[in-house]
């Protein structure tokens, strides 16, 4: 008879606990484990740097950072979270199941982040390979100067939307408020149907159909420097 | 400017005008010719007051120096004491700057690891991430965070001696950084998530923070990830220093890194290098000034850069308050770069031995600052590193000869009273007095 | 660069905690602001013909009590001094106007942090937390409030130049933020009459209020002139009678965070600010939108 598995799961309370006995803690398991996290308060750099298959719940609201750089976890915020949520993520998950503030998924080069709610400026700025699902809107600046990866909006966008966008590719569903420099509508034909309904999925957002959203991508005229384009600089 | 500008010798019945000079003509020729601002490398080339202008009071009869090489001047230094558990231990004073692979060959970066391990100091990444043959090589690797987050990612953090995290560098206050389309090779287009061949463009804020009330957050954030191990550093321009230096100290970095305007760029337009920052003399008395009134002086660390040369420069700038220095092009110029050796070479791309500071063009016929492989195959890392190593040791033992001649039996104990000035505008940017008076324009009255 | 808090309450239980509460959120904006603190409490408003103005002493132990003689003898009628720390509160039986020019001719030596019928400013160098201790927050109620925690960017750390600063009678403006052209705006103000006490930009956006609303301006009309004549980087909180308002400039790279219960309406720079206070878990929080003026209160911004 097989022996039953055991679920290991610890939890810290942020009202007693330190965050740095948390992340330090998060840090010494190569396996990972399961791990609650009672109020946050909105503290920050929660759950930061993970680098194993930890599953991280986090019951509250988080500051700045949370799951920063983080690799192979899956972190998942009951709540909303401060700047810059999942920055620099290499892998994993991260579920937002409130609203993100600004700078949601900076720079984060692989994983996948997911927002329930709405996100705030400059979600997805420099964004290196990632790919980013928002239920709701996202404020102005979106996608600043995105390199790679995805982003991807079943609200409104902002103002100044992909705004000096290298290759990351956008698709929103709602209305945008405004273009940033360089970035221009492009067709949207099977493949990035395809890619969308994954995204979509992945995200758990089965219900909403990929054939309502535009893509956006670079016009790619600032790749190099040209003197007529200096009116864009 | 590119280009040799040839001094030519007095003109009988010319006169060249001052304001509208030769180099000022062509400038304006090219830009009307090309619509676009002349980007260059290397730093500000415009004479302004510097260590030069400093002297060293040495020992005479009110003061005794110590024995050339029977006494001992000590030359090591520890950075990152104020948090960090294992802060960094240098053997001697002088770092190497932040240079990124992409401004520099890989053979470069290499030469530069292994000059630096030898003598036992550190190197620094760049903006473009850590490559594994300079973590190979650097026995200290000190990891930037640049706005451009290029690279950027958490093995390396972890993998790193300290973290640089930068605001801005001397050249630039102000300014992002730039590589051009022809340096953009696959294995840089790689690194940086960029097309090949594109003109880099990076951003000049970091991406989820601005201000130092929201770098106090990044800095905890930084901790947290590396378990409170290493140290972090803020790497300034040298521009409004007091203020910059009193808020990174708030901000809660374990040393400061202050890069004067001298300071080198692999790419940066001409008139920001010329015309935006301050000269590293003016800026190192600010620092010490705010640090010393927040009582933190020598416990938040003070590494200075922008134009140190010689272990003069060395001394001057640990007398004036530093506890290292740092060095970018003089590092380039002991691996080669500018030798008369390759003087045809540069001349038929333009230059001059001498002159070369077309870093942005990636042609370096001496293999420093191309991606070329035919080009970067000509610098040999090894030989490289050992002129590195040479040099190094040649500034420290100056740095000892002007320390012992003071009676300082630590580098570290050389201070701003053994200075004096050669001219004003230097006395009253270094605050220390004129030669022969007790005047420090702006802050003692002369007698 | 800084934190601000302000916090606006909706029921008279709160009321009574609006200085606990307040207390709160400035400890947890302290580490963003560790150089000085501030707060503009709203509260016990005086009948019209009458002004509150709260004074500040750099003497060591001020004669309170002379002040308070002089100002009853030259104005007919005015309250014991209410002291807290380095301030004292009078009640004057004067127009504001009359008394703060009586105030500046006569006791020069002194600072008029703020002036109006419900308005009390305090604001003073020193850590956060030692603040709130100095001032006995705790104790203080009120109809709504705003603090701030300052980390000085160029200009010095002293008392003067702490927040809030006062923007006219019951008006007051915090800032989280950098200014890039205040000081070619300073010297354009100061030839319209508008007189400075420091080198710090946030002195001057709050300078350029007072001489917009001078000027006949509505606050709402002031607010956004801040979006076209102010440079750089800032978000706003400024104090009225009835209440409060947010402003972000364009760009909003300073953080901003709002929340509503039934019992009050927040705003701070981090959440961990807004999550002291009761309720707030389950507390609706979005963030302002940038150029866009927000307010809460009884009345409208019309001045």
């Amino acid at each position: 008879m097989a022996t039953p598995e055991v679920i290991r799961e610890t939890s810290f309370d942020l009202a007693v606990d330190t965050v740095r006995s948390l992340n330090q803690a998060l840090h010494s398991d190569a396996s990972g484990g399961r791990v609650l996290v009672l109020h946050p308060g909105g503290r920050h750099a929660v759950a930061v740097g993970l680098d194993a298959p930890y599953e991280v719940e986090i019951e509250g609201h988080v500051g700045y950072y949370c799951a920063g750089m983080n690799k192979l976890a899956t972190v998942r915020v009951h709540g909303n979270c401060g700047v810059g949520v999942a920055e620099n993520m290499m892998s994993g998950v991260v579920v937002v199941e409130g609203s993100a503030s600004q700078s949601a998924g900076a720079s984060a080069r692989g994983g996948l982040l997911v927002i329930h709610g709405d996100a705030s400026a400059r979600c997805g700025i420099s964004l290196k390979g990632a790919d980013i699902v928002v239920r709701g809107s996202i404020g102005h600046m979106g996608a600043f100067m995105g390199q790679k990866g995805c982003l991807v909006v079943c609200g409104d966008a902002g103002e100044s939307l992909g705004d000096s966008l290298y290759e990351a590719r956008l698709y929103v569903r709602g209305s945008v408020a405004g273009l940033g420099a360089d970035c221009i509508e492009k067709e949207m034909r099977s493949e990035h149907l395809a890619h969308l309904a994954s995204l979509l999925t992945a995200a758990g957002f089965d219900d909403v159909d990929p054939g309502e959203f535009r893509r956006y991508g670079s016009a790619r005229r600032l790749y190099n420097f040209h003197v007529d384009n200096l009116g864009s600089y | 400017m590119t280009g040799p500008s040839i001094a030519n010798g007095w003109h009988p019945g010319l006169r060249e005008s001052a304001t509208f000079d030769r180099g000022v003509i062509a400038e304006i020729q090219r830009a009307a010719r090309e619509g676009m601002y002349d980007i260059r490398g290397f730093g500000a080339k415009r004479p302004m007051p510097h260590f030069d202008d400093l002297l060293f009071l040495g020992a005479s009869v009110s003061r005794y120096p110590l024995e050339g090489y029977r006494e001992r001047c000590a030359t090591d230094v520890v950075i990152g004491t104020r948090f960090a558990r294992e802060p960094v231990r240098l053997d001697i004073p002088i770092t190497i700057a932040g240079m990124s692979f992409g401004a520099l060959s890989g053979q470069a970066k290499e030469a530069l690891g292994r000059g630096a391990t030898a003598v036992g100091t550190s190197t620094t990444t760049g903006d473009g991430g850590m490559t594994p043959e300079e973590r190979e090589h650097s026995r200290v690797l000190v990891y930037q965070l640049l706005p451009s987050r290029y690279g950027m990612n958490p093995d390396d953090l972890r993998r790193a001696d300290a973290i640089e995290i930068v605001v801005g560098q001397g050249a630039k206050p102000g300014g992002g950084g730039m590589l051009l389309g022809h340096k953009i090779s696959d294995r840089v287009a790689e690194m940086r998530d960029l097309p090949v061949g594109i003109d880099q463009r990076s951003a000049c804020r970091h991406p989820d923070w601005t201000g130092p009330d929201d770098l106090e957050i990044k800095i905890e954030e930084l901790r947290e990830i590396t378990d409170w191990r290493i140290p972090i550093y803020v790497k300034v321009g040298a521009s409004r220093t007091y203020y910059d230096v009193a808020l990174a100290v708030k901000a809660g970095a374990d040393a400061i890194v202050l890069d004067g305007m001298q300071g080198g760029t692999a790419a940066t337009q001409d008139v920001f290098i010329e015309h935006v920052g301050i000269p590293i003399l003016a800026a190192i008395p600010q620092a010490v000034e705010s640090l010393v009134e927040l009582g933190m002086h020598r416990e938040v660390q003070l590494i200075v850069s922008g134009g140190i040369r010689s272990g003069a420069d060395v001394a001057k700038a640990l007398a004036l308050g530093a506890d290292a220095v740092s060095i970018g092009t003089a590092a380039l110029i002991a691996l080669g770069d500018n030798a008369p050796e390759h003087d045809a070479a540069y001349r038929s791309i333009g230059s001059a031995a001498g002159y070369y500071d077309d870093y942005q063009a990636g042609l370096d016929p001496a293999g420093i600052s191309t991606q070329e492989p035919e080009l970067a195959a000509r610098l040999d890392p090894v030989e490289g590193g050992r002129r590195l190593a040479n040099y190094l040791r040649t500034m420290t033992l100056e740095a000892q000869t002007l320390a012992r001649a003071c009676g300082k039996s630590h580098l570290l104990n050389l201070e701003p009273e053994d200075l004096v000035a050669l001219t004003i505008e230097a006395a009253a940017m270094a605050r220390v007095p004129l030669a022969g008076t007790s005047w420090i324009p702006g802050l003692v009255a002369s007698p | 660069m800084c934190g601000i808090a302000g916090l606006y309450t909706k029921s008279a239980t709160l009321r009574e905690q609006l200085g606990t509460l307040l207390a709160d959120m400035l400890e947890q904006l302290s580490d963003r602001g560790p150089d000085s603190a501030g707060v503009a409490f709203y509260r016990d408003p005086v009948p019209a013909g009458s002004c509150k103005v709260s004074l500040h002493s750099p003497a060591p132990a001020p004669d309170w009590e002379a002040l308070h003689v002089e100002l009853s003898t030259h104005f007919g009628d005015a309250s014991p001094p209410s002291i807290r720390a380095t301030h004292a509160v009078f009640v004057i039986a004067a127009e504001a106007d009359d008394a703060q020019a009586w105030l500046t001719e006569r006791h020069p030596e002194l600072t008029l942090m703020s002036a109006g019928r419900t308005i009390e400013i305090y604001k003073e160098a020193g850590l956060p937390t030692r603040f709130v201790e100095r001032f006995a927050l705790g104790e203080i109620t009120g109809s709504h409030a705003l603090g701030h925690t300052r980390m000085a960017t160029e200009s010095r750390v002293t008392t003067e130049h702490s927040h809030p600063f006062s923007t006219g009678l019951d008006l007051c403006l915090v800032h989280n933020g950098s200014l890039s052209n205040h000081n070619r705006l300073r010297r354009s103000l100061q030839r319209e009459g508008i007189r400075f006490r420091t080198d710090c930009d946030s002195e001057v956006a709050a300078g350029y209020l007072t001489w917009r609303l001078r000027e006949g301006a509505s606050l709402e009309q002031a607010l956004e002139g801040c979006l076209s004549d102010l440079d750089g980087f800032y978000t706003f909180a400024v104090g009225t009678a009835d209440g409060f308002a947010v402003l972000r400039d364009p760009i909003a790279c300073k953080p901003a965070v709002m929340a509503e219960t039934d019992e009050w309406v927040a705003m701070a720079s981090e959440y961990r600010a807004i999550a002291v206070l009761p309720g707030a878990e389950d507390a609706v929080t979005w963030e302002p939108a940038p150029g866009h003026v927000y307010s809460w209160g009884t009345a409208s911004l019309v001045a």
